[in-house]
């Protein structure tokens, strides 16, 4: 069981609140990742789930239970932090027994958990080793190893994929989902990325300045963004924002355009612009076009094969059933 | 980064470092040459450097006139119990500055580091005054107490250096896995921390065997350790440079040897912290 709730929780390093008073609550068996930019608090709301810091007010309730006092040790949760956090001297055999001996759990039972983690995170082969001896991605799997073998109430994951390269990185998100799915345990997973956010989780958590921006499913954050600002951080790359005219025709002060529902035409659309930039991925290509009278570039999304260079004049037209509007405090209307 | 230096110039180095080695190295070894003549080529003028009758004579007498045993065995005792205490004590009192700051930590340890500005005999009168009142005046636990609480600073301060090296993250870690706060500075902590841990041990059991301002004034028969054997033989009455020389060797020849054997932990312990 894992289920935990965020009542007025409130965070203050002295005389600045870097958490306001902020309810959460996060199923059983639930993925839910925090995701905001940096210094958004997202790491703190981690670290006072944890234990690791103390909250300035509000209580955490893990299971029902008032968990608010209680010290890091005895909350039943585990955590992977970004730096792996790995005991140096220990080989990682010992690493991941660490937990379970602080638990005081038989030799035997250790012995079958170690075994069975170490074949779940392919490392039965570096069992004897010394960290130091092991690359950043075995590294991460050793840390996760720690944390499975506790079988906590929830694993916290502190921005774990930010030291590996791109490649290590979307093999680890599918291992650490499929883990997800494999123990059914909840997790929270506090990340960047708003590309690990919405490929991972149940349901995503938008911070900005400590104030929880939007809660819900990842489609639901795509689609039905509830402001300007979870509109913008939510998908890639992000949405055009346009105001002015654009937007005052539409009866909003700001209107939100992602780049893959604008289409583009040689001959004829609603906007006459240049093509500026242009991104190829292959499948797709992004391209940047500078629209008459309008000083930022619109992102337009097209197939890979659509063939256009620097300076071209291009149209685009927006799909008007999906634009997204805003009012003048940057709240979505309806 | 190693960079490659031309044959001649890494040569007048090398003579240069050497050169200034045989230096600083020079009173303890004609100390140790002069412990081997006999009283008069020790004042002999101009001195004699290595042509002179080899003698242990010198040491026969040391050893009959006085027990050394007794000697180094105080020595031993005071510089290793003053060290062993002084490091419990340090080590939690390191480990909250190093990990649990508070606004004042960093007063708190520069407030440590004055004491050490102080003159040690500033404070002779009340301290020795105190062992009188506690009759501990020449006393080998008054000694380890006192030598602890004159080295303590450097402890805490080596200790926190080091500890400032272990990433905190690693003992959220612990914590996150368990671990009590004994578990945590045991398993963890401790054992990371190895190598700054014995070259603490290690200076500051030198800085102990060599204190010499409170062993000679606070003892007398009972506790005096080998600084009290060496500077018995400094006595106004004669000039017996041999003799001296002989209790300075036998003195130093402990730490010596100890330093000798240890000097690669101790460099390092030293310049731990300096580079990442």
């Amino acid at each position: 069981m894992g289920r935990i709730t965020l009542d007025k929780v409130r965070k203050a390093f002295g005389d600045v609140e870097v958490i306001p008073p902020l309810d959460l609550t996060i199923e059983d068996g639930e993925f839910v990742v925090f995701v905001g930019p940096s210094g958004c608090g997202k790491s703190t709301l981690l670290r006072l789930i944890a234990g690791l810091e103390d909250v300035s007010g509000g209580q955490i309730r893990i299971d029902g239970e008032d968990a608010t006092m209680v010290p890091p040790a005895k909350r039943g949760l585990a955590m992977v932090f970004q730096s792996y956090a790995l005991y140096p001297h220990m080989s990682v055999r010992r690493n991941i027994a660490f937990p379970m001996k602080m638990a005081g759990l038989p030799q035997d039972e250790q012995d079958r958990r170690i075994e069975a983690a170490a074949k779940a995170l392919n490392l039965t082969d570096y069992l004897d080793r010394r960290p130091g001896q092991l690359s950043g991605g075995q590294r991460q799997r050793v840390a996760i190893g720690r944390a499975i073998v506790r079988e906590p109430a929830a694993f916290l994951f502190d921005e774990p994929l930010s030291n590996l390269d791109a490649a290590l990185r979307h093999g680890m998100r599918l291992e650490i989902s499929e883990l997800h799915k494999r123990l059914d345990t909840t997790m929270i997973y506090v990340t960047h990325d708003q590309i690990e956010a919405m490929t991972m989780a149940d349901k995503i958590v938008v911070l900005q300045g400590g104030v929880i921006e939007q809660v819900g499913s990842p489609m639901e954050l795509y689609r039905a963004p509830r402001n300007i600002f979870v509109a913008g951080f939510i998908g890639s790359p992000k949405m055009n924002l346009l105001t002015g005219e654009e937007a005052a025709k539409r009866g909003a002060h700001t209107v939100g355009i992602r780049p893959e529902h604008v289409s583009i035409s040689t001959t004829e659309g609603t906007w006459k612009g240049t093509v500026g930039v242009a991104e190829h991925l292959g499948s797709d290509t992004f391209l940047h076009v500078h629209r008459e009278g309008a000083v930022d570039p619109m992102t337009v999304r097209v197939d890979g094969e659509f063939s256009a260079k620097h300076g071209d004049t291009v149209w685009l037209t927006a799909q008007e059933d999906q634009i997204h509007k805003f009012d003048a405090e940057g709240l979505r209307i309806a | 980064m190693a960079r490659a230096v031309s044959n001649p110039r890494k040569a007048l180095n090398t003579a240069i470092a050497w050169g200034i080695g045989l230096l600083i190295f020079f009173p303890i070894l004609w100390t140790i040459l002069t412990s081997f003549k006999t009283e008069a080529e020790a004042i002999a003028n101009p001195p004699v450097f290595l042509a002179f009758d080899w003698t242990l004579e010198n040491y026969a007498v040391v050893q009959e006139r006085s027990n050394y045993m007794r000697f180094l065995w105080n020595s031993v005792f005071i510089a290793g119990g003053s060290t062993i205490l002084g490091v419990i004590i340090a080590v939690p009192a390191a480990w909250s500055m190093a990990f649990v700051p508070s606004k004042r930590t960093k007063d708190i340890l520069l407030w440590m580091l004055s004491t050490k500005m102080l003159p040690a005999v500033g404070v002779l009168y009340p301290i020795y005054l105190l062992c009188i009142q506690l009759g501990v005046l020449d006393n080998r636990y008054a000694l380890v107490v006192i030598l602890m609480l004159i080295n303590l600073p450097i402890i805490v301060w080596m200790l926190y250096t080091y500890f400032k090296e272990i990433p905190g993250e690693i003992l959220e870690a612990a914590r996150m896995d368990g671990a009590g706060l004994k578990e945590e500075i045991l398993y963890v902590l401790t054992p990371m921390a190895v190598p700054g841990i014995a070259s603490t041990l290690l200076l500051n059991f030198i800085l102990a065997w060599n204190e010499a301002f409170w062993t000679l004034n606070l003892t007398a028969v009972d506790a005096a350790p080998l600084t009290a054997f060496i500077a018995s033989y400094s006595s106004p009455e004669g000039l017996f440079f041999a003799k001296l020389s002989a209790a300075s060797t036998m003195a130093i020849a402990p730490i010596l040897i100890l330093g000798w054997f240890s000097q690669k932990q101790l460099v390092r312990g030293l310049t731990f912290g300096a580079v990442k």
